[in-house]
């Protein structure tokens, strides 16, 4: 609907703004222990920065920033990420996604050890989910083309 | 809980979700369920949730309802029924 030269103020406003809903979502992300949040929603943010991104400008503009190729390696990266370290601490002799073994290779204690490990669990979950839904969406609004979003 | 506050929010809701499923046009459809989105959004954060307050108004608010436009676009934007 809304095409590149179209109007000033969106364009504007929602290039300003992108940066900051990222920083968000990655804030979102690591206070997810202490705060409400987490991998999921601040995945979701991260994902819909792109979106506006898409919206205000177009699809290649949004397609030069992330490649289709590099969505589908994040897309996957997440997953590598979660079940890495679940499948390290079964390798290490504990059960799947049991924290507190990592810190036999960590510099920290188990207790320590135990939050490093959801956090890094959280960072997988951030990646999968940010760049699955701005895949949804890309495939979604151009009928899989990716040549004309929302027209 | 504040039982007024609780029955206005209940109210509305309820008047966003029959309005949605009633309403012909597809797009306002999809923007009263946003409004229902929300308004679910400030029910979960009163009753002390915020975590799923968090993810009500991120993902059922903001994702759900572009995608739902995204999906109106490539079809008719009133029901025949």
């Amino acid at each position: 609907m809304i095409n590149k030269h179209d109007d000033i103020i969106i364009e504007t406003l929602s290039r300003l703004l992108t940066p900051f809903i990222q920083a968000f979502g990655l804030y979102v992300l690591c206070l997810g222990h202490y705060s409400p949040g987490g991998g999921f929603q601040g995945g979701v943010l991260v994902a819909a920065s792109f979106i506006l991104l898409v919206i205000a400008y177009d699809i290649k503009e949004a397609k030069s920033r992330l490649t289709e190729k590099w969505n589908i390696v994040l897309n996957s990266a997440g997953v590598f990420v979660y079940a890495g370290i679940g499948l390290l601490c079964l390798i290490l002799g504990a059960n799947f996604l049991d924290y507190s073994v990592l810190s036999k290779i960590l510099p920290v204690g188990p207790e320590e050890a135990r939050a490093l490990g959801i956090l890094g669990v959280e960072i997988g979950v951030e990646i999968t989910v940010a760049a699955c839904l701005v895949s949804i969406f890309l495939d979604l609004a151009s009928r899989g083309e990716h040549e004309e979003a929302l027209k | 809980m504040i039982w007024q506050l609780d029955l206005v929010l209940l109210s509305l809701v309820v008047i966003c979700a029959i309005a949605s499923i009633t309403v012909k046009d597809l797009l306002s459809s999809a923007i009263i369920l946003g409004a229902y989105s929300f308004l679910m959004c400030l029910i979960w954060a009163e009753m002390g949730a915020v975590d799923v307050a968090f993810t009500e108004a991120t993902v059922g608010a903001g994702v759900s309802t572009i995608f739902f436009v995204a999906a109106i676009y490539h079809t008719t934007r009133r029901t025949k029924d």
